[in-house]
């Protein structure tokens, strides 16, 4: 039983080990081991969630040899546990149904490389959930910068060199605020390890000295991870990379990578800093505006799009203001609508982004909608779970976006005043908007063709692809009818994340 | 409030260095002129970090003559934490300047704007 503890210590390891394996073997070993690690992470963090289930208090696990104020160690908790478990089934499951089809944007002599990059992606992703340092942060937000740069330019045009220089660009300036915001909380407090800082911040609060730092710490870490995020005024980069790379690497960067910012932020605002200290330094009301016009203005910037691709892109925009929104909101209910949003939106993204291209690949290569009609019969499964993908982003019943939009609408009606009515009014808007595009969509993906057109014979879809793509699609309805469950470990674990 | 600044003399000029070293990385057009800014807004946190840790009189925190008390010497974390900051900015400055090459083969300018609106033309 008390072997279970190493399980996140394991996880991490594998992954890097593996991708240092990756770069001798053959091809064909090299993605039958990123599966192999993929599944395994995936069996190992559902095993860490059952331990954490039985325990009532989350577990420090010490990183070398000098216990916690000297040395560094992870932390893991039921929320911890919950998101891992999540985050590396939807990247099994993306890597069943998308590694099929790299070989037509990947250099043969690349996919050894391209391998390793998602095996560091995600050993990366797990050390941020895991982490208990501030500084072991930073280094592996570097890490994910540089692997999620190589999952995106391993396609070489001229789109995803000039997408992946605007996103390095933001990612870089984000990292030097974040970096900055770290500096200067270890000038004020002595400490990089969470759980001393939380003790020194309380000090600061309480006594009151170093109190402007404070806030302007607060301001670089959150401004630096937001940008990293592409929060709404910062999304700039997101649209042309999540739509020129290849399929895989957009469901990877938009369903995963994304979130694991987020997830640090909520980490640095629940253990270091405090929500009611985020609260009452204002910072809430920041996040509060970004999300609602990221919700209204990313869903409007979709609709007016030509290319499938750039939609979708643009609905990740509307739908990480969701998130922002729920953390804006500064209650706890408003924070686990915002965890629950991030692993709906982790699952149906990269749904979509993988059942996109299958469509695409139907339709001769065109990704205007005027060439997609008739695509759903073309390809029955993938037009399925397009269909059922959409209908959780619109929000209908016994899907996970419902559940999420439910959530976020109670933690605001909650609060009663010109937040419920924000609140209340955005959800209504973002539905309204939302519903437009994809039913669009997915209107014109069953619609009959107007004009035969001849689309060349193209390789057949796998079955093992549409067995993941269909199983998936499961995990989408069961997270809408049966969240009861997952929300009650999301509020437990956020009561012993601090 | 003059006095203030001057005598946090390091980190007032590191602050100002990462405000120029971040609005070159955001402003210019040229591509390695964006590349200098990034290098500039990293070497002002550096500063920074270096300076806090740097306690003036005391020596670096290597036991040579037998001295182990810490009130000795100076604070080593600054600057182990400078140290993997440099590792990680060098690497980086070196995928920034290959795609600063891959770009320049294909459209044959260095000027961001440019770039992005040839790049607009082509199929994608």
């Amino acid at each position: 039983m008390t072997f279970v503890y190493n399980f996140p210590f394991f996880c991490i390891l594998l992954c890097m080990a593996a991708g240092i394996f990756t770069s001798i073997l053959k091809q064909r070993t090299a993605k039958i081991l990123t599966f192999a690690v993929s599944a395994v992470v995936f069996i190992l963090s559902a095993l860490t969630l059952r331990l954490t289930l039985q325990l009532d208090e989350a577990y420090p696990f010490m990183m070398g040899h000098f216990p916690a104020p000297w040395g560094n160690e992870i932390r893991i908790g039921r929320l911890e546990a919950l998101m891992a478990t999540g985050f590396s089934a939807v990247i099994l499951i993306s890597l069943i149904a998308g590694m099929w089809h790299t070989h037509s944007f990947v250099s043969e002599q690349k996919t050894n490389l391209y391998c390793i990059m998602i095996d560091l992606a995600l050993a990366a992703v797990l050390v941020l959930i895991y982490t208990n340092d501030l500084f072991t942060v930073y280094v592996f937000i570097e890490i994910m910068t540089i692997a999620s740069c190589a999952l995106v330019v391993v396609r070489q045009n001229g789109h995803t060199l000039v997408a992946i220089t605007r996103y390095m660009i933001m990612h870089l300036f984000g990292s030097g605020l974040l970096l900055m915001g770290i500096a200067m909380l270890y000038g004020i407090t002595g400490h990089l390890l969470m759980m001393p800082l939380q003790e020194a911040v309380g000090n600061i609060v309480k006594t009151g000295e170093h109190l402007g730092p404070l806030t302007v710490v607060i301001a670089l870490i959150t401004a630096g991870l937001a940008i990293k995020s592409a929060m709404f005024p910062f999304h700039g980069w997101a649209p042309d990379t999540y739509a020129f790379a290849p399929p895989l690497s957009s469901a990877i960067l938009s369903g995963i990578i994304s979130k694991a910012y987020i997830f640090v932020l909520i980490k640095f605002f629940f253990r270091v800093i405090g929500l009611d200290v985020i609260v009452t330094q204002q910072i809430t009301p920041f996040l509060f505006v970004c999300g609602v016009s990221g919700m209204i203005i990313g869903s409007i910037m979709a609709i007016s799009q030509q290319d499938i691709r750039r939609m979708i892109a643009y609905s990740s925009v509307a739908q990480i203001g969701y998130i922002y929104l729920g953390l804006g909101i500064g209650t706890k209910a408003g924070v686990e609508a915002a965890l629950f949003q991030m692993l709906v939106h982790a699952a149906v993204k990269s749904l979509l982004f993988l059942s996109t291209y299958e469509l695409i690949n139907v339709s001769g290569d065109h990704k205007h909608f005027r060439y997609l009609h008739g695509a759903g019969y073309r390809n029955v499964p993938a037009g399925i779970v397009f269909t059922i993908a959409a209908m959780s982003m619109v929000g209908i019943p016994f899907t996970g976006g419902f559940i999420v939009k439910l959530n976020l609408a109670i933690s605001g009606i909650a609060i009663g005043g010109w937040v419920r009515a924000l609140v209340l009014i955005a959800l209504a808007l973002s539905t309204l908007l939302n519903s437009v595009y994809f039913l669009h969509t997915v209107v014109s993906i069953y619609r009959k063709p107007t004009q035969k057109l001849d689309y060349p014979e193209v390789q057949k879809m796998p079955p093992y692809v549409a067995a993941a793509l269909i199983v998936s699609t499961m995990l989408i309805i069961y997270l809408g009818i049966g969240s009861e469950p997952i929300l009650r470990v999301i509020e437990t674990g956020l009561k012993t994340f601090s | 409030m003059w006095q203030l600044l001057y005598e946090n003399l390091e980190q007032t000029v590191a602050v100002i260095l990462f405000g120029i070293g971040f609005s070159i990385l955001l402003l210019q057009r040229n591509l390695i002129r964006k590349i200098i800014g990034l290098n500039i807004m990293d070497t002002a946190v550096y500063l920074f970090l270096a300076s806090m840790g740097y306690i003036s009189g005391k020596k670096a925190p290597i036991v040579v003559d037998g001295v182990t008390s810490a009130e000795a010497y100076i604070n080593p974390i600054p600057a182990g934490l400078v140290l993997t900051g440099i590792v990680v900015s060098v690497s980086f400055t070196a995928i920034m300047l290959a795609l600063t090459v891959r770009l320049y083969r294909r459209y044959h300018t260095l000027d961001m704007d440019e770039i992005a609106m040839l790049a607009r033309g082509e199929d994608g």
